[in-house]
C-alpha cells in the first residue's frame, strides 16, 4: 500500500522535507503545529466547509461532456468543474484554509507568489474577506501575459510586487516571496499556492484541495455506479492534480494521469516537463524532480501557460511517479491551445490554459479507450487567458 | 583539527576577535578570485568564506544575488570553485570555508565533494538552505573527510533548535544577527546579542556573528561579545565598485579588531 501521509519530517519517500534557511525553521514548526491543531478542531472544519459552500461555491459539478465524448468516439468524459468556483480556479480552496490558519496564528500580513495570477487573485480575495494586508509577488513576464489578473488583484486591494530576477516567472516570484518571509516572519504568513515548498506546505495544501477528489469520487459513483478508469489533471506545482488524485490513490484500478507543460519542445529550457527532462534535487524548500543542469543550477523553463511554467514539482507527485502509481506525460503549447478551442466549441466551456493541457491529454487518450470513463479536472476558466488565445488564434481576431 | 580550529585557538591565545570575509567565488571572474582573497588576507581577514554562486539564492539580498549572476555568467561552477581554492592554497594558509546552497552540492555528490574539497585545501563547509534535520548524510561525509560543518543559528531558533545546531556544528557556529536575508544595514539588530547569550548555554564552540555587518562601527560593537565577525555584502559591493580598493576596505573594517595584518601599514 502507498503511504498517503508524509513522515514526521514531511518526507514522501525520498522527497519532500524541509530545506530552508534556519530563520524559517521555527516558523514552519509553528505553522505545522497550528495546522495539526486545526485539523483536530471541529470548529475549524465547520467554518472552512461553510465558506467553501456559501462563499466559494462548493460542491462543484461533475459534468458529463457528451458532445466532446461523442466526437472523440471513445472514452466517456466527465469534467470536474473547478472553473466554476469563485475567482475562477481551484486555488480558492487552499486560500480559504490558509487564511483561517493565519488568523489562528494572529498573523495580519499575508504574502504570496503567483504565476498565472489565479493564486494571487484567490489570495487577494481571502485577504479582502478576512481584512488582512496582502502582498503578491509576480514575475514581470507573468504580469505581462496575465495582465487582467494583475488588475483584479489591485482592485481587491492587494499590492502586486513585480519580480525582475531570472526568467521573471513563477520560480523567481517564489524566491522573492521567501526572501520577504525570512525578513518579516514575525507578523507575516506565507500563503504558498501549490503543493510545494517546505513541510508542512505540500501535505497541507493537498489536504485543502482533497475536497476536489472526494466530491468527484462520490459524484462519479452516483452517475456511473462505478469508479472511473482514469483521472486526468494538469501539473504545475501539482495542487489541483494531487487534490483530485489523492482520494483515488488506493483505488488500484483508477489510472492517475498528470499532464506537464511540453512547451515548445524537449530541449532543456523550452518546457516544464520535470518528469521527462528532470532529476531529483532541492529547490525552494523541498526535494523533488527538478529541471537543472550538470552543475545543479536550475534551468529556465517555458510554457504558454504561466501556471505550469516552473522548474520543480510537488514532492508527493515525485513519489507517486517513482512508485508508478501515477503516470506523467506532457502536452505542448500548440496542442493545449487547440484543446481549448475544441472544448470551447463542443461544450461551451473556455478553459484556463493550464487546464487545457489536461483536456488535450484526454482528447489524445479517449479515442483508443472505448467503454472507459475518464474524469478531467478543469482547474480553471479561461477568462484570464483571452489575450494569449488572441495572440495564438489571430484568424479569430480580425479587427 | 582543521585550520579553522587552529585559527580560533590562536585568536583565543591572542585575546582577539577574528575577521571572516565572504566573497562570491568567480565574481567578476574565476581568475580574479585568488587575487581578491590575497587582498582580503593582507587587509586583515582571518578566514575566507568562498561563496558558490547559485541560480536561485533565496537567502541573499540584491548585492550577493547580482554577484552570483556575474559569477555564473563567467562560467563558475562548484568544480571551478574547488580549483580556485587550490590556487589560493599555493600561496596561503588562510582557513577556507565553502559556502553553498544545497543543490549544487547534492548534484556534485556529498562523498565526492568532501574528498575533492579536502584535497583542494578547503577546511569546512556551510549549507545555506539545509536544516540540521536534513543534514545527517552530509555531516557524516564531511567529518569523515576531516572537514568542519558550520551551521546557522537564527534569532527565531527555539532552544531545542539551538541545541541541535550546536550538536551538528564544528569549527564554529554562525550566528545570524537578524531575521532577514544577506545585505548591508544601518544599525545592528537588537536580536544579535540576546542570540549570543542563548547560544552560549548550548555550546563551547566559537561563535561568529554575521548578516548586515558593514562598517567598522558595526564590527566594534561585537568586540568582546563573539569570537569573530563576518562581513559579506559590504565586501561584495566593494569588489563590484572598485576591486583595487578591497585591501584598504578590509583594513578599515578590521581596524577595531586590533590586528596588524601582514602588510598592514598602521
Ligand atoms: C487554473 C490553473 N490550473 C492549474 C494551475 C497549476 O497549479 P497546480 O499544479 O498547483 O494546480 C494554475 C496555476 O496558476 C492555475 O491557475
Amino acid at each position: 500500500m502507498i503511504a498517503t501521509q508524509p513522515d514526521a519530517g514531511g518526507h514522501f519517500g525520498p522527497y519532500g522535507g524541509r530545506y530552508v534557511p534556519e530563520v524559517l525553521m521555527s516558523p514552519l514548526e509553528e505553522l505545522q503545529h497550528t495546522y495539526e491543531e486545526a485539523r483536530q478542531d471541529p470548529a475549524f472544519h465547520a467554518e472552512l466547509d461553510l465558506l467553501l459552500h456559501t462563499y466559494a461555491g462548493r460542491p462543484t459539478p461533475l459534468y458529463h461532456a457528451k458532445r466532446l465524448s461523442e466526437i472523440l468516439g471513445g472514452a466517456k468524459l466527465y469534467i470536474k468543474r473547478e472553473d466554476l468556483l469563485h475567482t475562477g480556479a481551484h486555488k480558492i480552496n487552499n486560500c480559504i484554509g490558509q487564511a483561517l490558519l493565519a488568523r489562528r496564528m494572529g498573523k495580519k500580513r499575508i504574502i504570496a507568489e503567483t504565476g498565472a495570477g489565479q493564486h494571487g487573485v484567490a489570495t487577494a480575495t481571502v485577504c479582502a474577506l478576512f481584512g488582512l494586508d496582502c502582498t503578491v509577488y509576480m514575475g514581470e513576464e507573468d504580469m505581462r501575459r496575465q495582465r487582467l489578473n494583475v488588475f483584479r488583484m489591485r482592485l481587491l486591494g492587494a499590492k502586486v510586487e513585480p519580480v525582475t530576477n531570472g526568467s521573471r516567472t513563477l520560480k523567481d516570484a517564489i524566491s522573492e516571496a521567501m526572501r520577504d518571509w525570512v525578513t518579516n516572519v514575525s507578523n507575516t504568513h506565507y500563503l504558498l499556492g501549490s503543493a510545494l515548498g517546505a513541510h508542512p506546505y505540500p501535505a497541507m495544501v493537498r489536504d485543502f484541495h482533497r475536497v476536489i477528489g472526494v466530491e468527484a469520487r462520490q459524484q462519479i459513483l452516483e452517475a456511473e455506479g462505478k469508479l472511473p478508469d482514469a483521472v486526468i489533471a494538469c501539473v504545475g506545482g501539482g495542487s489541483n492534480a494531487i487534490g483530485i488524485f489523492h482520494p483515488f490513490i488506493e483505488d488500484d484500478g483508477v489510472r492517475l494521469i498528470g499532464v506537464e507543460a511540453g512547451g515548445r519542445g524537449p530541449a532543456l529550457g523550452q518546457h516544464a516537463a520535470r518528469f521527462e527532462g528532470g532529476s531529483p534535487g532541492v529547490l525552494q524548500g523541498t526535494r523533488s524532480y527538478l529541471l537543472q543542469d550538470d552543475d545543479g543550477q536550475i534551468s529556465l523553463t517555458h510554457s504558454v501557460s504561466a501556471g505550469l511554467d516552473y522548474a520543480s514539482v510537488g514532492p508527493e507527485h515525485a513519489l507517486l511517479h517513482d512508485l508508478c502509481r501515477a503516470e506523467y506525460g506532457s502536452c505542448n503549447d500548440t496542442d493545449a491551445v487547440a484543446a481549448a478551442v475544441t472544448l470551447s466549441r463542443t461544450e461551451g466551456i473556455i478553459p484556463a490554459l493550464e487546464s487545457a493541457h489536461a483536456v488535450a491529454a484526454a482528447i489524445r487518450l479517449a479515442p483508443s479507450h472505448p467503454g472507459q470513463t475518464f474524469i478531467v479536472n478543469l482547474s480553471g476558466r479561461g477568462d484570464k487567458d483571452i489575450d494569449i488565445y488572441r495572440e495564438n488564434l489571430p484568424e479569430l481576431d480580425l479587427r | 583539527m582543521t585550520r579553522i580550529g587552529q585559527l580560533f585557538e590562536r585568536l583565543k591565545a591572542e585575546n582577539r576577535c577574528g575577521m571572516i570575509a565572504y566573497l562570491t567565488a568567480g565574481d567578476p571572474t574565476p581568475d580574479a578570485t585568488p587575487g581578491l582573497v590575497a587582498a582580503l588576507e593582507r587587509g586583515g581577514a582571518d578566514l575566507i568564506e568562498l561563496g558558490v554562486p547559485f541560480s536561485d539564492p533565496i537567502a541573499d539580498g540584491p548585492v550577493i544575488q547580482l554577484a552570483g549572476e556575474r559569477a555564473l555568467k563567467a562560467g563558475t561552477t562548484l568544480a571551478r570553485v574547488l580549483e580556485i581554492a587550490k590556487e589560493i592554497r599555493k600561496t596561503s594558509e588562510v582557513p577556507l570555508l565553502l559556502f553553498t546552497y544545497l543543490n549544487p552540492a547534492l548534484k556534485y555528490g556529498f562523498e565526492r565533494l568532501a574528498h575533492d574539497a579536502k584535497a583542494a585545501g578547503i577546511d569546512g563547509c556551510l549549507l545555506t538552505d539545509a536544516s540540521v534535520e536534513e543534514a545527517g548524510e552530509y555531516v557524516k561525509q564531511m567529518r569523515a573527510a576531516g572537514l568542519d560543518t558550520v551551521f546557522l543559528a537564527a534569532p527565531t531558533s527555539t532552544e531545542a533548535r539551538l541545541k541541535l545546531v550546536a550538536e551538528y556544528s564544528s569549527g564554529f557556529v554562525y550566528m545570524v544577527s537578524r531575521t532577514g536575508i544577506t545585505g548591508e544595514q544601518q544599525n545592528i539588530s537588537d536580536s544579535a546579542i540576546p542570540l549570543v547569550e542563548r547560544m552560549r548555554a548550548h555550546t563551547d564552540l566559537p561563535l561568529a556573528m554575521g548578516f548586515g555587518i558593514s562598517t567598522p562601527e558595526h564590527v566594534a560593537a561585537f568586540v568582546g561579545k563573539v569570537e569573530a565577525v563576518v562581513v559579506g555584502s559590504a565586501i561584495v559591493r566593494q569588489i563590484e565598485r572598485d576591486p583595487a580598493g578591497v585591501e584598504e576596505f578590509m583594513r578599515e573594517l578590521a581596524r577595531p579588531l586590533g590586528k596588524t595584518g601582514a602588510g598592514a601599514i598602521s
